[in-house]
């Protein structure tokens, strides 16, 4: 019979099956972060257990590491406990390996493992974190867990789990120029919303996807989560393998090989078939930034800010007026007329070279906004912040008046000192919009880097292909 | 993990869909290395005037008297009923730590996000998924209602009105086991253990890069 990729990926991991299809799962790899595990190597010790496998555990600190004044360490004493009780767990536990705080391969944990070849095709991919999704672009099955299932697999090296259903999102078509995989999975969520793929395992398909790089194709899958998916991945193509060729971890000499022909086989089959499709025109997409407190919330930047009226759905309605009231917007209001406060280029959604480059581009030879109060450019790993400052990148922006940072998780979810003030209005990079994500108070409008950098420079939102 | 039979309890509204991790334990509270203590700073931005911060008595903080949860009629509420959506965002196992530590042992609504679901189960806190129409009902019957309270029959599969209007509700049959006995997963897990090993070393054999 045919298969889908999810079949293909998910048979090859079940090692028992109870009778209500409850599967345990085999775990390939298992990314560790100090918010998330240390309840679940505490529950491990409490309970007199062993770590399963540990070659199975690549660890990091991003979520608190402060990403400016690095010589003062972590001044904040909470989030320098739990970095602390990371190092201390990992050195009694032992990991694949660890680049704790300061480590020159030390990032954000989803840069950090596709980045050093610990994300490998056919791989089961867990960590204790919603954007695991974002490995599914080599072809895994990766999924972001709670911090019970982070102890459950390292006593275990399994994950329990349920099949979900199956849905192919295909992308034809060519984007324009100045659009990215950011505007695609932006104008995806705001086609099926945010529980649009509830109970789903989205496969992202079609000719624009697969001209997407691998960063690209991690932008899109790190945020299959923000449409409510359990997973997103992407079939293993030609350039997932060129991507993989000598990085640290990926295979070599006679087991490259092997593994390059086992990864070919990773793409669904033909005639496979899915419960859902949904389909987008490529072309069609222009960039988007979202005006709202959820991902779906988005809008074209030529598009403008809806009106509570335009829904029929009462709970639609609320949720619409409330979010204007916080966003502190008006009804119709035209997107490029909403001036900015901050911005922040950075997060696991797009904190990689290729969305460093693509800001920069806009940057150069222009100068942030008088009006802006800080704009801020947070590598995702030590890695890519010491490729950009090879390529010059950094002089660009500090040139342009960026703040040039050391790589963390940083105002994506604002656990350091990069926050918003309240009712401080912010392009980012990031994936939630969430009321409160970057700041108590703050406000969040979700962009591609290059649309930051544009709305940066114009100090409202701005059409970055004007500018290109 | 405490075990889930049967409970009887009171009932407050919470009227909003895509109620997030964030809403429910702000992120500054994660900082903690612990499992408990969260429930003072459930909902926090929503349910204080002030802004919260780990280690700060929340005794004496100015409470907002809009928000649901703070009004005397709910005080003491152990299930909760919410719309669609509810838990989306981040994976923070603190949101149902925060919420059962509050003192939730139930949570009603039109949809969950999926890794909260999760987590819930993991803790002994039941979500229940109802059809809209059955929702809207309690909505409105808790809302006019003083002291409305609910059965949740996890045996039975029945969320039951005082009225005796009983409404079934579906729950994977693996997870029913694990909260009726209050069996934790991890023990459950490696009763297979023979089965771990034995898949693993066929992985090492076919796909040894994988166990470099
Ligand atoms: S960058 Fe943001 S979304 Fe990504 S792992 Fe860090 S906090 Fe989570």
């Amino acid at each position: 019979m045919a298969k889908t990729l999810y079949d293909k990926l998910w048979e090859s991991h079940v090692v028992h099956a109870e009778e209500d299809g409850t599967a345990l799962l085999y775990i390939d790899r298992h990314l560790v972060h100090e918010v998330t595990s240390p309840q679940a190597f505490e529950g491990l010790k409490l309970a007199g257990r062993k770590p399963w496998r540990i070659s199975s555990i690549v660890a990091t600190a991003d979520h608190n590491t402060p990403t400016s004044h690095w010589e003062r360490g972590i001044e904040d004493p909470i989030s320098r406990q739990q970095v602390e009780t990371l190092d201390v767990n990992i050195r009694e536990v032992g990991a694949l390996a660890y680049f704790p705080f300061k480590d020159k391969r030390q990032g954000i944990v989803h840069v950090i493992g596709p980045e050093n070849g610990a994300t490998l095709p056919g791989m089961t991919v867990v960590c204790g974190d919603s954007h695991t999704s974002t490995h599914g672009a080599f072809g895994c099955l990766a999924h972001g867990i709670g911090t019970s299932e982070v102890e459950h697999v390292l006593a275990t090296q399994c994950l329990l789990q349920k099949k979900s259903k199956a849905m192919l999102v295909r992308i034809d078509g060519k984007v324009g120029a100045g659009v990215t995989a950011k505007d695609i999975v932006l104008a995806l969520i705001g086609k099926i919303g945010t529980a649009g793929g509830t109970g789903y395992a989205i496969e992202f398909g079609g000719s624009a996807i697969r001209a997407l790089s691998m960063e690209g194709r991690m932008t899109v899958c790190n945020m299959a989560i923000e449409a409510g998916a359990r997973v997103g991945f992407v079939a293993v193509d030609e350039t997932t393998i060129a991507y993989l060729k000598d990085k640290t971890f990926a295979p070599k000499g006679g087991d490259w090989d092997k593994a390059v022909a086992y990864w070919r086989t990773l793409v669904s089959d033909a005639d496979a078939k899915f419960d859902a499709v949904v389909e987008l025109d490529a072309a069609s997409i222009v960039p988007q930034v979202t005006w709202g407190t959820s991902p779906e919330m988005v809008t074209g930047i030529n598009g403008s800010v809806p009106a509570p009226e335009d829904y029929s759905d009462p709970v639609k309605r609320e949720g619409v007026e409330r979010a204007l009231q916080y966003m502190g917007l008006t009804p119709r209001m035209p997107i490029n007329q909403v001036k900015i406060d901050k911005v922040f280029i950075g997060s696991c959604t797009n904190s990689r070279i290729e969305d460093l480059r693509a800001a920069a581009v806009v940057a150069r030879g222009r100068h942030v906004a008088a009006s802006v109060k800080l704009a801020l450019v947070v590598p995702g790993s030590g890695l890519v912040k010491a490729q950009a400052e090879a390529e010059g990148l950094d002089k660009i922006f500090i040139a342009a008046g960026f703040e040039w940072r050391q790589p963390g998780c940083s105002m994506c979810l604002a656990m350091n000192d990069d926050r918003l003030e309240p009712g401080e209005r912010c392009a980012s990079t990031s994936n939630r919009n969430f009321e409160g994500r970057q700041g108590n108070g703050g406000r969040t409008h979700l962009v591609s880097p290059a649309m930051a950098a544009a709305a940066a420079i114009a100090g409202r939102f701005a059409d970055v292909r004007e500018l290109l | 993990m405490e075990k889930f039979i049967k409970h009887e309890g009171l009932v407050v509204p919470l009227d909003r869909a895509n109620v997030d991790t964030d809403a429910i334990i702000p992120k500054q509270f994660l900082k903690s290395i612990k499992r408990s203590g969260f429930g003072p700073n459930a909902f926090d931005e929503w349910r204080y005037m002030d802004h919260g911060e780990p280690g700060k008595d929340c005794a004496g903080r100015p409470k907002n008297p809009n928000f649901v949860l703070n009004q005397d009629r709910y005080q003491g509420a152990s299930i909760l009923l919410t719309r669609q959506n509810f838990g989306c965002g981040s994976s923070r196992e603190h949101a149902p730590w925060a919420l059962q530590d509050f003192g939730f042992r139930a949570i009603i609504g039109d949809s969950f996000a999926d890794i909260f679901f999760n987590n819930c189960f993991k803790n002994g806190l039941l979500p229940i998924v109802l059809p809209k129409a059955e929702m809207d009902a309690l909505f409105g019957l808790t809302e006019h209602t003083p002291g409305y309270r609910l059965t949740v029959d996890l045996a039975a599969q029945l969320v039951v009105r005082p009225d005796g209007h009983a409404i079934p509700f579906q729950i994977d049959g693996f997870r029913k086991e694990c909260l009726l006995n209050g069996w934790d997963d991890i023990g459950l897990t490696l009763r297979h253990a023979e089965k771990i090993r034995d898949y693993e070393d066929r992985r090492k054999r076919e796909q040894p890069w994988l166990f470099a």
